[in-house]
């Protein structure tokens, strides 16, 4: 078997495999890179015919102008009010998802028993696995009508058939078991010791899960909050189902309001040119998101990888 | 209990013992209450996670019940709820997946191989490593909009190869004319592609734990037999930890099936009546494979975004909101299958476990 012309074949096929897996393994870097250029491509510096967004509209209007109104003349195109609704939607999912999640997690780690554990746990991860546009389709049609409506309507306010609050609670619900399953992880890794030195101290299990475990895992805590508005901006299907589609700089989460994925997809299902600055407008919003949830979780990831170092 | 002040341990001084705090002090009373009431308060918060995802589907199947019926997945869409179907989001999600599947499932494990056994710790594999876990939190809008600008032109490309007029000479003699196919922009390849680059993250991570979670003794031991690197891993290291990466997979492709963003953004169809390929059956298929070759560059609607379109229907009497609900009892009828699926495969891993 081990002649040496086998040898040499062998080591060829070896070589061969290891570039064929080394060029599976860059493709992530190109998927990056290709998002990259082609949002600069359309928002920033156009090198073809067609002018790129930012040619046509200066970085000025669109930070600091609060009309959003894309229109083939006279359009006006500030960010500032679907940030607003992006930013609305995302704090009433963090509201809803950070005592969740976090109450979760201490319950799974600190209180429940393995058995029970072991089941709840995959009733977290389907829900987890339940598609964006389900939980729009429920904010709509369920926690508007027959939530929202009624209880508001009690001290007399009304709620608009499109609102942030239903969506946000939804997209809040939908990272929860994100949150659950990242700070269970972080909390776990708390040594053993730590816990045991609060109980001989006389703690009960109030002060050690509050006053020592997750003090000990806050860091890695906050970067799961982190990963979860990150995943709450970049929340698609829900947000545009729920929310509404009509931009508007009002912190009123009983009204509709816009998010800026809510706008990109109302956008692309328009029948514009390719060229049109409505469509370019999609590539600016675009840079944003992705902008704001990179540095989002470039940070989160950063805390996570410095936790894991302190406690491995 | 009213006072909020923190009595010192009181000990009697007169030769009697130490008296330590017993159970009916107060002050240890209320901080025990205290514990009490936070350990409620987790669980019930823990549980109502849970009691929402019972309300969530027991409303949508409540909704779902004037439409749901054997018919809902057999017909097309309409613009009648009475008879609105999904069949053609079932095909064209049956045929989305699978494609997906076909590009992401290889080069996903083999990143995961590559990153995992075979690279050195070097700038590149670092700088893919953090990349890797960056990619995972982009919006699947992003790599929509990745879709809409790369994909949906490289299929108008796509189409010289196979239009007629277009036919390629061979040697300038004889001309082959490649099968006349119809390719669409917003077609079922497009969407694989960039769905395929929205799952390919976690299908890689979950294939690297897998890989880590074998241990380094079966590969020595397998080295020290002689083995080359790849035979290791693919008569070794691959078979140990296939199934920790098919339940990752599983879940991925979960995840695919239901995602609507990207698919919106490349431009799908909303309302169709036609199926890719013509294919309505699996006895088509049988009987007419040719048609198969249609299917990747054929027009498509998917499941999820057939949901999304119910959903924004304007309709004062609410009809179509059954449909929708419908349409989301199917989706997550497939999807809740899938998903015991992987545990299943993970409970039976967990139990032939030889390590």
């Amino acid at each position: 078997m081990s002649t040496w012309a086998n040898r040499q074949t062998n080591r060829r096929h070896e070589t061969a495999i290891q570039w064929l897996l080394f060029c599976c393994a860059a493709l992530s870097v190109f998927t990056t890179c290709g998002i990259i250029v082609v949002l600069l491509g359309n928002a920033v510096y156009s090198p073809g015919s067609s002018a790129a967004f930012f040619e046509r509209v200066s970085l000025f209007e669109f930070l600091t102008s609060s009309h959003w109104r894309p229109a083939e003349s006279g359009g006006q195109y500030g960010i500032l009010p679907l940030f607003s609704g992006t930013l609305m939607v995302a704090l009433i999912a963090s509201l809803v998802s950070i005592p969740a999640g976090l109450g979760a997690a201490i319950y799974m780690s600190e209180y429940a028993h393995p058995h029970e554990r072991e089941w709840i746990k995959p009733i977290l991860e389907i829900l987890a696995g339940i598609p964006s546009v389900v939980f729009g389709f429920f904010a709509l049609k369920f926690i508007t009508p027959w939530v929202l409506k009624p209880l508001f309507g009690l001290l007399g306010l009304h709620v608009s058939v499109f609102n942030s609050l239903s969506a946000g609670i939804v997209v809040g619900i939908m990272v929860t078991p994100l949150i659950a399953s990242l700070s269970e992880d972080v909390i776990r890794s708390v040594p053993r010791s730590l816990r045991e030195a609060a109980f001989a101290l006389g703690s009960t299990r109030f002060d050690v899960s509050v006053k020592v475990v997750v003090p000990a895992a806050l860091s890695g805590i906050l970067a799961s909050f982190l990963l979860a508005f990150s995943r709450a901006v970049g929340e698609t299907m829900a947000v545009a189902i729920a929310a509404g589609s009509g931009p508007a700089l009002a912190f009123n989460p009983l009204e509709g309001a816009q998010t800026m994925t809510g706008f990109m997809v109302h956008a692309s299902t328009g029948d514009s040119d390719a060229a049109s600055i409505g469509r370019m407008s999609m590539y600016a919003v675009g840079i944003t998101l992705f902008a704001i949830t990179l540095i989002i979780n470039l940070i989160s990831n950063w805390i996570l990888r410095r936790y894991r170092e302190v406690y491995q | 209990m009213s006072t909020a002040s923190i009595p010192p341990v009181s000990a009697e001084v007169s030769g009697t013992p130490v008296n330590f705090r017993s159970g009916n002090d107060p002050w240890i009373r209320r901080r025990l209450l205290v514990s009490r009431a936070f350990l409620w308060s987790c669980r019930v918060v823990t549980y109502s996670s849970l009691a929402i995802l019972g309300v969530l589907l027991a409303s949508i199947v409540w909704k779902s019940l004037g439409r749901l019926s054997p018919n809902f997945v057999t017909s097309y869409t309409s613009f009648n709820p009475e008879k609105a179907g999904m069949l053609a989001g079932i095909w064209g999600t049956f045929w989305l997946v699978a494609l997906t599947a076909l590009f992401s499932i290889p080069v996903g494990i083999g990143s995961a191989v590559y990153l995992e056994e075979l690279a050195k710790d070097s700038f590149i594999v670092r700088v893919i490593r953090v990349n890797l876990s960056n990619l995972a939190g982009v919006p699947s809008i992003v790599y929509g909009i990745l879709g809409l600008t790369i994909f949906r032109p490289l299929m108008d490309s796509l189409e010289i190869l196979f239009d007629g007029r277009h036919a390629i000479k061979v040697l300038g003699l004889f001309r082959i004319r490649l099968l006349q196919l119809e390719i669409f922009d917003g077609c079922v390849l497009a969407g694989a592609l960039t769905v395929s680059l929205v799952i390919l993250p976690t299908v890689i991570i979950a294939s690297q734990e897998a890989l880590r979670a074998v241990p380094s003794t079966i590969r020595v031991a397998s080295l020290a037999l002689g083995a080359t690197r790849w035979q290791t891993i693919w008569r070794q290291v691959l078979p140990a930890a296939l199934p920790g990466i098919s339940t990752g997979v599983i879940l991925s492709i979960s995840r695919a099936i239901g995602e609507a963003a990207p698919l919106m953004m490349i431009g799908v169809l909303t309302m169709t009546s036609l199926c890719p390929g013509g294919i309505e059956s699996p006895l088509q298929v049988l009987m007419n494979p040719s048609r198969l070759l249609a299917v990747p560059f054929d027009q498509f609607t998917a499941m999820p975004v057939a949901i999304y379109d119910w959903s924004k229907q304007p309709d004062p009497q609410d009809r179509f909101a059954a449909v929708a609900a419908a349409g989301i009892v199917v989706l997550l009828a497939v999807l809740l299958t899938i998903n015991a699926t992987a545990m299943l495969v993970r409970a039976r891993a967990a139990r032939n476990l030889k390590w």
